[in-house]
């Protein structure tokens, strides 16, 4: 299968995840990320947590971090609109310093964005005062560490949008 | 039924160095476990982000292996949530222990019935879930000489206890407020578990 230079791989997102010492990732699959759930079963420092809905993953995360891990959850846009409440509860109000990656799902960088998902996440984030990232190549995975440094610092919950479905 | 006061006593009263995490009644200011608890330094209430208290206890449960946790949980909190019982089933921690207090009505906004409160079988989800054991008490002298096999027995365990409604009807800005707030315990618990302190 052909690999390309200007898409986003997993394991630049797997080793990014390793560098900030990253011990579970709570997540629910989505079209964005599918590519990466082989490479974190396989990655034996990574501890997955599969969910049912993802309003759970800040309750989740927040139960690891307490318990001294360091969590990050990986969900879609959609996601974080279902979870309104657990970012507010279990994220900004207990000063969670999580880093969320986020499947931008309609995300176009050129022309018009007609999927509501894509057009209303960033307005959202920004509402809630959270600060977010995009990544859309292997170039950008680096901005994950400055997302965790970030979530770190401010103790607060950091968005990493990613940007393009994950080439394989 | 078991009185909710007694429930929260008793497991208290079996906690050792459990971290128990508290919600809705369980969590009650005058009647729940902020009222009776032998070491509030674990105790990790949730009052906002209604129906995720199983999922912060797995969160804990998963960190803390060597640690039993408690969840104290609402019948309306967990129908909130019910993708959470597969969820905590699925990863199984040996350690995770989910009591749910049916009291089958929704007590802190003025005790209106949950929905199908008469026909729901959480014994059964429990058991369909995937939860390792499932035990059920409707009376506390049985409650009583069952807990230590509840806690004897490896989890995920789930435990339904039917529980007397006692319904809040004073309006909330008259209500007593909880000293200990969420913030505060989340800024806490972390030295009571040892974390950081490496």
């Amino acid at each position: 299968m052909t690999t390309y230079e200007s898409v986003l791989h997993p394991p630049a997102i797997i080793a990014e995840l390793k560098k900030n010492n990253i011990t579970h990732v709570v997540w629910l699959p989505d079209s964005e990320t599918n590519f990466m759930y082989q490479l974190l079963n396989e990655e034996d420092s990574l501890d997955l947590v599969p969910v049912c809905r993802e309003g759970e993953t800040m309750a989740i995360a927040a139960g690891l971090w307490v318990g001294g891990k360091k969590p990050v959850v990986l969900i879609q846009n959609t996601g974080i609109f279902e979870s309104g409440d657990s970012i507010r509860g279990l994220g900004l109000d207990i000063n969670q310093p999580l880093v969320m990656l986020i499947g931008y799902r309609g995300w176009t960088r050129r022309g018009p964005t007609p999927d509501s998902a894509a057009r209303y996440i960033e307005p959202i984030l920004h509402t809630w005062g959270i600060n977010c990232y995009l990544i859309e190549t292997d170039d950008d995975a680096d901005r994950i560490s400055i997302a965790c440094e970030e979530a770190e610092r401010t103790q607060k919950p950091v968005g990493v949008l990613v940007g393009t479905e994950f080439g394989v | 039924m078991i009185n909710n006061t007694d429930a929260v006593r008793l497991i208290d009263s079996k906690r050792d160095d459990s971290v128990i995490v508290p919600t809705m009644n369980a969590n009650n200011v005058g009647f729940g476990l902020p009222s009776v608890s032998t070491n509030q330094s674990l105790d990790l209430p949730l009052s906002g982000a209604m129906g995720k208290a199983s999922n912060l206890g797995l969160g804990i449960a998963l960190a803390q292996p060597d640690r039993k946790v408690m969840v104290l949980d609402g019948d309306g909190s967990l129908l909130m949530n019910l993708g959470a019982m597969v969820t905590s089933a699925n990863k199984a921690p040996t350690n995770f222990y989910h009591f749910l207090f049916n009291n089958k009505v929704y007590a802190v906004t003025g005790g209106q019935p949950i929905p199908g409160s008469e026909c729901q079988d959480w014994e059964g989800m429990a058991k369909a879930a995937g939860y390792a054991a499932v035990f059920s008490y409707d009376n506390l002298e049985d409650f009583t000489t069952g807990i230590d096999e509840v806690l004897a027995a490896t989890g995920p365990v789930f435990v339904h206890l039917a529980i007397e409604p006692q319904v809040e009807n004073t309006p909330v800005q008259f209500r007593p407020r909880a000293q200990r707030t969420v913030k505060m315990a989340f800024d806490e618990v972390p030295a009571a578990l040892g974390v950081g302190s490496d």
